[in-house]
Formats: structure tokens, sequence, C-alpha cells
């Protein structure tokens, strides 16, 4: 069973007036088949920590370390941590010009699996993923991200997530800029794939409003870099209820 | 109808569209259009038609000092049967027919030429295979000039090739009679140090078709004018342009499409991928409607991807307008880069990053190939990119 493991992890920024830190020691084990919330206020550090864990060069690890299935992530490039199994579902895809979805996803696919899908079956596998959000077929020949809309990028993240079937799953903000219908459309999706018992999933949301169609196992409140409680799905709504505001004044953590 | 849009990487893309009494197409020349060099200034480079072009490189193909030496270029022309294929003097009648030199190098590649080279493919007459003409420069300086010409419906593929080391200037006509049909490819596949200057003459007929495709890779300095004019209504004209200009290349495709005649068609599309230090394209597209050419529907574009720092491109597409009563008139112009952000999603989603760059390059010219319509020479031209790619950093 895979894990993802991240011990004491310090990340760092360069800006402006110099050097930030913005993780400061965070630690969490995410297993295959659970389902992670991180959950924390804005500027706390949450998608720092995805994109840290995908390898973005613009963050710098000072410390720490990142494994799954005890290899270190670390070490390995970006493209050679997808392989291994992780998946981040960004809050703002990157267009692409000149690379329809169909070639991007038949691309990556083959890159994951280690060899070309058959042509036939992967067509049908397509289709199928892309009936089941509700994607309109002729989407596969837009070019990646090309004049999306907010909904039709995160379907097509989720879309991503469906075929590459990764071992861990980093959702950064996908419920951000979606109306209900596109929410749960998405989070079907989500909930398809942990369905199959295969992923590990870490969502990462400033709203409780996704947790009412995907159910965490785990809650953890992100402050300041770091986690600040952790807890079952009631964490969830006690955060709805009182917000973040105890994560945020002086002192941090409550509790 | 028009579009200008500009995503700034390195580059400068300026768009404008005159309706005006002057024809700002003509009058930005620094000189009429002559056969004579010596009705042009010698360049200083800051000339509206010469102010991209790094005179230094030109070799003296600007100032005179180029003098052609012997055999500075070998030409083969291996045409199927019922083609005619000459060696002619300067005083044949078809030399010069399908337009006039625009600049200085033009008129001196025409003041300079001693013998042309004349490929006629006569009137009804449907080749199955295509004429090639191989040019291939053996490091000397030449001026030279050629002439295909089709006669009334007669449908031929032309492919001419430039390889090798040459310092180059000619003029290039294409005599299209009433519904001929023409398609020309033109690669531009020189070794690193050549030097080619060439002005692209077509005269397309009566519903004529004229497609030229240009394709330029090598070379230090290649800088080309493709031109159109036609000798009756119903013309139409197709140019499709790829360039892959790489580290220190200066690659100049320069288009004018006059139309002087009613109720005809051109389609400009050029496209073109920079990569490495001091990386230049340069790609000028004039469109003129004339008074006379109502039912006109023209459109023309240039794209770029500029896929690493300290490369230039400069974008001009110029549209001038003499009469409203079009069919379309259009243009668009962008520059964009194949950035950080987009290397990492694609990496992301397990792509290696030299082939997320190869998909993303292959991706951008795919369209273009695809309109060539020729299989062999759109597999030719994929496998060049790829190379292309894989000879960068």
């Amino acid at each position: 069973m895979a894990t993802l493991e991240i011990r004491d992890l310090h990340v760092s920024v360069e800006t402006e007036n110099g050097t930030k830190e913005i993780l400061k020691g965070v630690d969490l084990t995410v297993k295959q088949g659970e389902t992670h919330a991180i959950m924390g206020p804005n500027g706390s550090g949450k998608s720092t920590l995805a994109y840290s864990v995908a390898g973005h060069p613009k963050y710098t690890v000072t410390s720490g370390t990142v494994t799954l299935d005890g290899e270190d992530v670390l070490a390995m490039t970006v493209d050679e941590r997808a392989r291994a199994g992780m998946f981040l579902a960004m809050q703002y895809p990157v267009e692409v010009p000149g690379v329809s979805v169909s070639n991007f996803l038949r691309t990556s696919a083959t890159a994951i699996r280690g060899e070309a899908p058959k042509l036939r079956t992967w067509v049908k596998e397509v289709r199928t993923a892309m009936e089941t959000l509700q994607m309109d077929p002729a989407f596969a020949e837009r070019n990646v991200n090309e004049g999306f809309s907010g909904g039709e990028k995160k379907r097509h993240e989720i879309l991503q997530m469906e075929l590459l079937k990764p071992k861990i799953a980093i959702l950064d903000e996908t419920d951000s800029g979606l109306d209900v219908d596109a929410l749960r459309q998405v989070s079907e999706g989500v909930n398809r794939v942990r369905e199959t018992g295969e992923v590990g999933t870490l969502l990462i949301t400033h709203y409780t409003r996704i947790l009412r169609y995907i159910t965490p196992d785990f809650v953890h409140v992100f402050a300041n870099g770091r986690i600040a409680e952790s807890g079952g799905p009631e964490l969830a709504d006690k955060l709805e209820t009182e917000g973040y505001e105890a994560y945020t004044t002086k002192g941090g953590a409550s509790a | 109808m028009a579009e200008a849009q500009n995503i700034p990487a390195g580059s400068t893309t300026a768009g404008s569209i005159a309706v005006a009494a002057e024809s700002t197409v003509a009058t930005r020349m620094s000189a009429p259009p002559s056969f004579d060099v010596a009705d042009f200034p010698v360049p200083h480079g800051r000339e509206e038609e010469w102010r991209f072009t790094p005179l230094d490189r030109l070799r003296g193909l600007h100032d005179g000092t180029a003098v052609a030496t012997g055999e500075g270029v070998r030409v083969e022309v291996t045409a199927p049967d019922g083609v005619t294929v000459e060696t002619v003097g300067r005083d044949d009648a078809r030399i010069g027919r399908a337009g006039t030199p625009a600049d200085r190098v033009a008129a001196q590649a025409y003041t300079s030429f001693e013998k042309a080279s004349v490929v006629s493919v006569p009137k009804e007459a449907v080749l199955t295979e295509p004429i090639r003409i191989a040019v291939h420069g053996i490091g000397g300086v030449a001026y030279g000039h050629q002439v295909i010409e089709l006669g009334a419906y007669a449908e031929a593929v032309v492919v001419i090739d430039h390889t090798g080391d040459a310092v180059l200037a000619a003029n290039v006509d294409y005599l299209l009679g009433d519904g001929a049909k023409l398609t020309v490819v033109s690669v531009q596949d020189w070794d690193d140090k050549a030097v080619h200057v060439a002005q692209h003459n077509a005269l397309v007929g009566r519903d004529a078709t004229f497609k030229s495709i240009v394709v330029t890779f090598g070379g230090d300095l290649v800088r080309l004018h493709p031109r159109v004019t036609y000798a009756g209504p119903g013309g139409d004209a197709e140019l499709f342009g790829l360039y892959f200009t790489d580290k220190g290349q200066h690659q100049e495709h320069r288009l004018l499409v006059d139309h002087n005649a009613p109720n005809c068609k051109s389609n400009v599309a050029y496209k073109g991928a920079l990569q490495g230090q001091d990386a230049h394209a340069v790609w000028i597209g004039d469109v003129l409607i004339q008074a006379a050419a109502e039912g006109t529907d023209s459109y023309e574009l240039n794209r770029n991807l500029v896929l690493t720092d300290g490369a230039r491109v400069d974008s001009v597409p110029n549209l001038e307008i003499e009469t409203g009563e079009i069919a379309g008139a259009g243009h668009a112009s962008a520059t964009g880069r194949f950035d950080d952000s987009q290397l990492f999603y694609l990496q992301s989603r397990g792509i290696p990053a030299d082939e997320a760059r190869r998909l993303v390059v292959r991706g951008f010219f795919a369209e273009l190939v695809q309109q060539i319509g020729l299989p062999d020479v759109e597999e030719r031209l994929l496998a060049k990119i790829d190379a292309e790619l894989e000879a960068s950093v």
C-alpha cells in the first residue's frame, strides 16, 4: 500500500524582500485509500505544500523529507514524481498553446503507464470518462486549457486524475470558482477515483462546501506554515461554525 | 474586419490598417521597383525595408561588393516527361514578366545574373510527379534567376531544395496561365554560414491557383520576399510558411499580396519557432487591396513561438484597402512563449522536459503542416522539426 510521508518539511521562496519561509515544519502521512482534507485561511501555506510536493521550481525545500513508499520524492524531477504515482490537480491549470487535449492526455498516459495505451480501448476510456464528467466530446480537440471556463479547467484536471490513476492525488482548491453543479460533477469524479481504494487523496480547500460531497477521513487545519490541529470530519463542522479565527489570532493552535 | 493581437515575449508586434489616399505599402520603400540596381541607393540600414536586416551579414550583396565566383551554386532540375527545361540568356521574353525587383539586392541579382533557367509545363498538362529543383551551394557568390511557367489549365508541384553553403541573391518568377494550378515548396535547408536573399514573383492568371510553401531552417541570414499579383480575376493564392530560427540565425520573410484584380483570394499563414541567443525572425505581411479589386477575400496570419530567452521576433502585418466592396480582409499576429509554467504543467503529468517541448512545437506547427497537402513533404518537415529540437540545448 502506497504511503506518502512528509516529515518536518520547511520550504521557502525568494521574494522582493528576500527569502521568506512559508512552510515551517509540516508532518503528514497519507496512505492509499485515505482522504485527508487540509483546510486553512488564505496565505497559510496550503498551496505551497501542494506545489512543493509536486516539485515546482519556485519553492526551495530547506529541510525535511518527503517520501513515497520510502523513495525520496524530493530527489526526483517533476515528471519522475508523476511517474512514481503523484498527481497535482492545480488551482490555476496552465494553458498550453498548440497541444490538443486528446494529444496531451495520450502523451501523458503513455508516460505514466510506460507504454502507449492501445488506441481502441484508449478512445473508449477517454470518451467514457468525459461523458461521466459531462464534458462535450469537442473538448478533446481544443488546446489544453486555452479559453476554458473555470469549470472546464477543473473538470479537465479531474479527467486527468481519472485517466492517470495516481497513488497520491493532491487537489489544490479544486472547488474554488465552481458553481454548485460543477462542484457536484467534479466531486463525483473524485469520488469515483476514491472508491477504487487505489488513491490517497489530499484535498486542499478554504471552504467546507466541497466536504459535503467528498467526506474526508481526516481533517487538518493549516495555519502559519504548519498543521495546527488534526481530527476527524467533525473538525470540519467546527470550522464551518467557528471559522479560522482561533488559528489566525496570536498563539496559533488551539487545543 | 481585422484582428491584431500582441503577446510580447522579447518581441515586437505592430499592426496597422490603412484606408488612405496614399499607398503606405508603396511609399515606405526607399525607391520604386526597377530592374536596374543603379536605381536603388546602397542601403544604410534605417530604411523601412532594411531596418530589421543586419546589413553587415549580407556579405556585400547590398552594396555591389559581392562579386560572382564562377560556379557559386549548382542547380539540377529533375522533371517528368513533357516538361521543358531550358537555360536561356538575359533576353528571353519570359524573364521579369512576373514582377520587378523591389529592393536593391533583388535588382542586383537581376542586373548580375548571366543565364536563367526556365521550366515550362505546357498547357493542360497535369503532372503526376513533382518537378524537383536542387540548388546546392558550393561556397561561392552567385546571382540567379529562375522562371517556372505553367500554361493554361496545367497543374504541377515544384519542390525547390536549397542546401550547402553559398552567398546567393536570386529572383524566382512563377507565371501561371489561366486556370493553372501550381504548388511550390521552397525549402531553405542551408548550412550555417549561407546567405540567401531572394524575391519570389507570382503572376496568377485568371482563375488560377497558386500555393506557396516556404520552409526556412538553415542559413546564417535568409531574407525572402514572396510577392503575388494577379493577371486577371478569380485568382487564388495561398502562402504558407514555416521557420525554425536557431541561435544566431536571422530569418526574414517579407510578403506582399497585391490585389490588383477583382474577385481574387489570398490567404497567408506563416508560423515560426525560435530558440537560442540572438535567434531573430522577421515577418512582414503586406496586403494591398486596390480600388479595382472588388470582391477580394484576404487574410494574413503570423504566429511565433519563442522557446528560450535571447530570441527576438519582429512581426508587422500591414493591410491597406482602397475599396470597401470586398468579401473580407483581416490579419492577425501573435508571439507567445513556451514558459516554465507550461513546462511544469506537462512535467507534472509525467511528460519529460524534452518531450514536453517537442509536443508543444509539433502541436504549434501541425495545423499548418496539415494544410500543405503533400504527404512526403509533411513527413519530412515534421522529421526536420524534431531534429531541430534534438539539436537544441
